[in-house]
């Protein structure tokens, strides 16, 4: 009771110092939640995917493209329930500062696949109906204040032109981790728009989305969708939704281990702040520890004291940032939106966030508290005179 | 001082010494002492020869390297750490030079420290502490920080902290250095009092003959060895 009296009165007894190692916690476990929460927004769209969907594509590229034809026949094999299919449109709005992703989309199946793609009944038959209508996410809609009716113009990419698409509909995500930033249309205005302007490249899709009866049967099913086409023009990879995602991550994969990596080194660098402080505040404070010595205080008891003070400063650093962290990642998520289409604070960055001031609380004070336990109660005293 | 009186502190055959480097100082040769129950002792001597070092293995915050410490029955000398703390917190009152106080607790709170480690409940902490306080005449400053007190008043409740546990004996290292005269003089004041109305054994190191002068036995250490018993004129 009255130790951990002691031991509050003891953490502010220095208030600048005590104040600015608590600041630099502070900031140091923001840094490192917005960090942490980088690094879960990269691995967004993996954590999105179901394991009740494969994708096929191409099995030389992405860039290269599958005939339409592929449908009936993957729609015959054992454990294919549903199959959809779009082309990524790689359409610009405006210029390219406004990058979103948007894709062509067999729509029907493409709801039916994606179930965490909410839209109001009346405003996805208004879509459905509508062959040049296009949906976009929330967070798209209101960056760029889209209102259902706007006609959106996108400037294509891979297929040329300008392209006007009426907005019908503005989806949610069902879930935290479900793409609010993207804009779908119907795969047949493109295509027939190719049929006219580009023959050759009518007719193509850039992936298959497939849904299975079974996520246990993926394996199986992805290598009996690939020997179909086996030996064909245009042979195909077909992989989980998962693994897709994955194999976009892994060509950024240096930039996630680099922000990892500085997530970590943030925290070994305020272990040292606080280390530093928590040696001086106990150097300064040893006469006083070999006094309790000398009254009969225990070891155990001035470890306590030491190790204590300083999880109180890492504890309420690491409470104030992870505070922060929630309006910040907010900040970050609007101003962010176009590159993490999902950025929110996970309850394990919490959990690391509090596992990282124990850490450094604990392991800061471990060296000081060791050494006023095994200071000589005499020589401590004679420092004080 | 009569002679029947028990021993409370028996010395044997006390060695200690220094090591600085590779160098070996010898501070305490063949010490040899008793000291009888009630009794008021003062060590006196040049700095440097060895009076706190003596006093701080008397107290078990020091220990020696060779020879004997008995106190109240207790063989101190072969104690454990664990078990000389846990002596410590029952047998011994410390009052130190500069006081020593924690400077964040209350004078309340600081004459309460030792109590700590006694079973007491907190109702009995507390009237233990008002005792202590009233015996040096602080009743009025219990929740004044040491910072907020005279050296004086300082020193007074570092001596209610020391007795509040009602320890074996009272060991004070030149409680008086760093006082005025008048302060010092109400600080030995006070622990003449303790000695004669209280029957506390107390030990106590000075190099200042008024502050000896207070005791019934002064004894001299020099270069480590303690010299002739000088009964003091009183
Ligand atoms: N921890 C220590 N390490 C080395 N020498 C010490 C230590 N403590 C005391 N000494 C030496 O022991 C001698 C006696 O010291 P001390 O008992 O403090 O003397 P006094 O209290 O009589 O002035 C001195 O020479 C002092 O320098
Ligand atoms: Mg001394």
């Amino acid at each position: 009771m009255k130790i951990l009296k002691l031991l509050f009165k003891n953490a502010f007894r220095h208030k600048l110092r005590t104040g600015l190692t608590i600041l630099g916690m502070t900031i140091a476990i923001l840094a490192f939640g917005l960090l942490r929460t980088v690094v879960s927004a990269w691995y967004a769209g993996v954590e999105a995917s179901s394991a009740n969907r494969l994708v096929t594509r191409n099995s030389i590229s992405l860039v290269f493209s599958l005939p339409i034809s592929y449908k009936e026949k993957i729609r015959q094999v054992d454990g294919v329930k549903l199959v959809s299919y779009g082309n990524w449109f790689g359409g610009i709005y405006i210029d390219e500062k406004h990058f979103f992703a948007n894709f062509a989309v067999e729509p029907t199946s493409y709801l039916e696949l994606y179930p965490e793609i909410v839209l109001p009944p009346d405003r996805k038959d208004a879509f459905l109906r509508d062959r040049k209508g296009a949906i976009a996410g929330r967070k798209l809609a209101e960056r760029f204040g889209w209102k259902i009716g706007d006609t959106v113009t996108l400037k294509g990419t891979i297929f040329p032109g300008n392209w006007d698409f009426v907005l019908r509909g503005i989806y949610y995500g069902r879930d935290k981790s479900t793409d609010e930033t993207t804009l779908l249309f119907h795969w047949d205005y493109l295509n027939e728009t190719m049929k006219k302007t580009v023959p050759r490249r009518a007719d193509q899709v850039g992936f298959f989305m497939i849904g299975i009866t079974n996520p246990n049967l993926a394996a199986e099913v992805s290598v009996a969708i690939d020997k179909l086409f086996k030996n064909s023009l245009a042979e195909t990879l077909t992989e989980t939704e998962k693994s897709f995602q994955l194999s976009f991550i892994s060509m950024t994969e240096a930039i996630v281990v680099a922000i990892q990596l500085v997530s970590f080194v943030v925290i070994i660098i305020i272990l040292a702040v606080v280390a530093n402080t928590m040696a001086m505040t106990t150097r300064e404070r040893m006469g006083e520890y070999a006094i309790l010595k000398a009254l009969g205080f225990g070891g155990g008891y001035i470890a306590a004291l030491i190790l204590g003070e300083s999880l109180v400063i890492t504890s309420i650093g690491s409470v104030l940032g992870v505070a922060a962290t929630f309006p910040a990642a907010h900040y970050f998520s609007s101003a962010l939106s176009a590159f993490f289409p999902v950025f929110n604070v996970a309850p394990g960055t919490i959990y690391m966030d509090i596992a990282a001031s124990f850490i450094v609380g604990i392991a800061a004070a471990v060296i000081p508290a060791l050494r006023a336990v095994n200071i000589r109660i005499a020589d401590g005293l004679r420092r004080i005179g | 001082m009569e002679n029947n009186k028990p021993l409370i502190v028996q010395i044997r055959d006390l060695y200690k010494s220094y090591r600085r480097g590779a160098q070996i100082i010898p501070v305490l040769e063949n010490i040899t002492l008793d000291i009888q129950e009630g009794e008021f002792l003062a060590l006196m001597g040049p700095s440097g020869s060895g009076k706190s070092t003596l006093l701080n293995l008397i107290a078990g915050i020091d220990g020696a390297d060779s020879g004997n410490i008995k106190i109240g029955g207790v063989e101190i000398t072969s104690l454990s750490e664990t078990e000389l703390a846990h002596w410590r917190a029952n047998n011994v009152g410390f009052i130190f030079q500069f006081y020593n106080l924690i400077p964040v607790l209350t004078a309340f709170e600081n004459v309460e420290l030792p109590l700590l480690l006694t079973g007491l409940s907190k109702k009995e902490r507390r009237e233990h502490v008002a005792v202590a306080l009233r015996v040096v005449g602080l009743s009025d400053r219990i929740d004044h920080y040491p910072g907020q007190l005279s050296g004086g008043q300082q020193q007074r409740v570092a001596i209610a902290r020391a007795v509040v546990t009602d320890p074996t004996i009272l060991v004070a290292d030149e409680p008086t250095g760093d006082l005025d005269r008048v302060s010092a003089r109400e600080v030995l004041d006070l622990i003449g009092r303790l000695n004669t109305e209280s029957g506390k054994t107390i030990i106590m190191v000075t190099h200042d003959p008024r502050a000896a002068e207070r005791a019934h036995l002064i004894k001299h250490l020099d270069k480590g060895v303690l010299h002739e018993d000088t009964k003091a004129s009183l």
